[in-house]
């Protein structure tokens, strides 16, 4: 896949399920009748023996997911994000995380990507939610390549991993060769002036920002933040250290999302600055993606502006 | 049906009863209504007819046991450390810190609790995969789930009935235990029942109406099933009496989740001891 192509990091998943699905008899593919949707159709039709459709029925789905790995197999529940946090949110709480089962949650339309749906599709709150939960993994990667990947550790790594994926397409950032662990960001660019700590789809606007901001003599350091929990507070606490100047960017409410997982490492570290980009605490509406993102002020000018207000 | 058999079986389920009133009591909290009115098919199931391994509880092919209305558990406890799942003293944990026996089982802390469950519905749904996983992986093993008639109120069990009727599962059997009450009141005025069994027929079970205390009917139900590997799913629409075995518990509101007091407590044990 050539850096710069513009894909969704929902065919990543649907890509790698395949080749998972394959070489693991054990890895069974959830659906709740948004299969086509949520990239499963390829899945579905290579392997319909390892897959199961519950229809229109989340929590249900979920409840199914506990039993299923309880019997060995690692079930992939996939839906849209809203659902597969909110909708089934007890069930993940109750019967996945309180028992720590190998569960994991392929999410598509995460963020605001669902768009034109409305704010009903529009995910916002879902990894904050999920965060809180113990033993819950919550994953958001920034391109088609880390989707892929990030889904085969997944796999490959016991416990209940939630994963989050866009319905519209966003640049390829990573090279083939670029190895991802869950938990721990990937350093996109080294700076001194200032961090910048994303995921999901707005990486792609953090670079951008980053080069405006080289080219006003500021350099930042931008953070892959693709694993919100288990936090990679190691490379939180270096930003501090290092650099004590943080935005934080993420298509996600400002509350409780990345820039409050931040916050959070930065106010027990006592020092420090962060500034939040994100939703903010509000619900969305029928209007392009990126138009939404701009309502929010989730943009390459905004990044730019808050980093330099704090440099 | 050997008459020894039976009635081993039929002095086992109020040996049960009296270990988890005395849980109860020793714990001054949990639920003796419904423990007791799912007593008799508790002791068929672990005594007779699911395929189980006490010294192995995690044996893959074992038949599964799911606990639905999970706050009924200490009757499932009181069978579990009568089979040697774990040392009788936990038995007087019930509920205390540091225990393996929660106020509501817990799969991770009870050596043969096959799901966490406590949020009423969701065992059924949790029992659906697990014999769902059984027909994915070729095994025989079956799986049984005791939900109650109130927890019948939650839209899961239904979206998990669906699904046993979909993937033909007829290693499933979904007991219900139709005592006619729940918390707040009798089942028929908080949410009408209507005709559970038609209910389960027109979601694609095989139906079988009987009474849950008659250890005899009990068994020949569970042979009935054991036979009909017809692609059907199970529904044993077992009608029981809430509280059965102590007078002033039958058909109570009062004692869905209250402890007995030490009268209470004595009367109570004098009363299930003298039934043999």
């Amino acid at each position: 896949m050539e850096k710069g192509k513009l894909i969704p990091t929902r065919d990543g998943f649907g890509d790698e399920i395949v080749e998972l699905g394959r070489n693991n008899k054990d890895i069974v593919v959830l659906d709740v009748d948004i299969g086509k949707s949520c990239k499963t159709k390829k899945f579905s039709s290579t392997l319909p023996e390892q897959h199961i459709n519950v229809g229109i029925a989340e929590q249900n789905a979920a409840g199914v997911a506990a039993g299923l790995a309880t019997t060995g197999k690692i079930p992939f529940v996939v839906t849209y994000a809203v659902f597969g946090s909110l909708r089934m949110c007890e069930q993940i709480r109750q019967e996945i995380c309180y028992p720590n089962l190998n569960v994991k949650f392929a999410c598509s339309h995460g963020g605001v990507t669902p768009a034109n749906d409305g704010a009903s599709h529009q995910a916002i709150e879902d990894m904050g939610v999920l965060r809180t939960i113990p033993n819950m993994s919550v994953i958001m990667p920034a391109d088609y390549v880390s989707a892929r990947k990030l889904c085969k550790a997944a796999a490959e790594t016991y416990g209940p991993m939630f994963l989050r994926f866009t319905r519209d397409a966003v640049p390829v950032i990573y090279d083939e060769s670029q190895e991802f662990e869950i938990g721990k960001a990937i350093q996109l660019r080294d700076g001194k002036d200032v961090a910048i700590i994303a995921n999901g789809d707005t990486v792609r606007l953090a670079i951008s920002a980053a080069e405006v901001l080289a080219g006003e003599g500021i350099s930042a350091r931008i953070l892959d933040m693709h694993t919100i929990k288990p936090l990679d507070n190691e490379a939180v606490d270096a930003c501090i250290r290092e650099i004590g100047k943080i935005v934080t960017v993420e298509d996600h409410n400002i509350i409780n999302g990345l820039g409050s997982a931040v916050c959070e490492r930065v106010a027990e570290a006592g020092c420090g600055v962060v500034r939040r980009i994100g939703i903010q605490d509000q619900f969305g509406m029928s209007a392009p993606y990126e138009r939404l993102l701009a309502i929010n002020g989730i943009t390459v000018d905004n990044i730019v502006a808050q980093a330099k207000s704090i440099c | 049906m050997e008459d020894e058999k039976l009635l081993t079986l039929e002095k086992t389920a109020y040996e049960l009863r009296k270990i988890a009133l005395t849980m109860i009591y020793e714990a001054q909290s949990g639920h003796p209504g419904g423990a007791f009115s799912s007593a008799e098919l508790v002791t068929a199931l672990y005594f007779s007819e699911l395929n189980i391994r006490p010294e192995d509880p995690k044996w893959e092919d074992r038949d599964r046991f799911v606990m639905s209305k999970g706050h009924v558990c200490p009757i499932q406890y009181a069978a579990l450390g009568r089979l040697g799942y774990f040392a009788e003293e936990h038995l007087h944990t019930l509920r205390k810190e540091g225990s393996i026996l929660q106020g509501h089982p817990d799969m991770k802390k009870c050596p043969g609790i096959d799901i966490s469950t406590g949020s009423l519905g969701q065992g059924v749904s949790c029992a659906v995969g697990m014999a769902l996983g059984a027909k994915l992986s070729n095994k025989d093993f079956r799986v049984f789930t005791i939900a109650g008639d109130g927890e019948m109120n939650e839209g899961i069990i239904w979206e998990a009935m669906m699904t046993a009727y979909k993937y033909q599962l007829d290693n499933f059997t979904l007991i219900l235990d139709n005592n006619g009450l729940q918390l707040d009141g009798p089942c028929s005025s908080i949410m009408p029942p209507l005709d559970m069994s038609k209910k389960a027929a027109a979601f694609g079970f095989d139906t079988y109406d009987i009474d849950g205390h008659n250890m005899a009917e009990i068994l020949e139900t569970f042979e009935k099933i054991r036979n009909a590997k017809n692609g059907k799913p199970k529904f044993i629409n077992a009608k029981t009496i809430k509280g059965k075995g102590v007078d002033f518990m039958e058909n109570s509101l009062d004692w869905h989740g209250a402890a007995p007091n030490d009268e209470q407590y004595a009367n109570a044990m004098a009363q299930l001891e003298g039934r043999f």
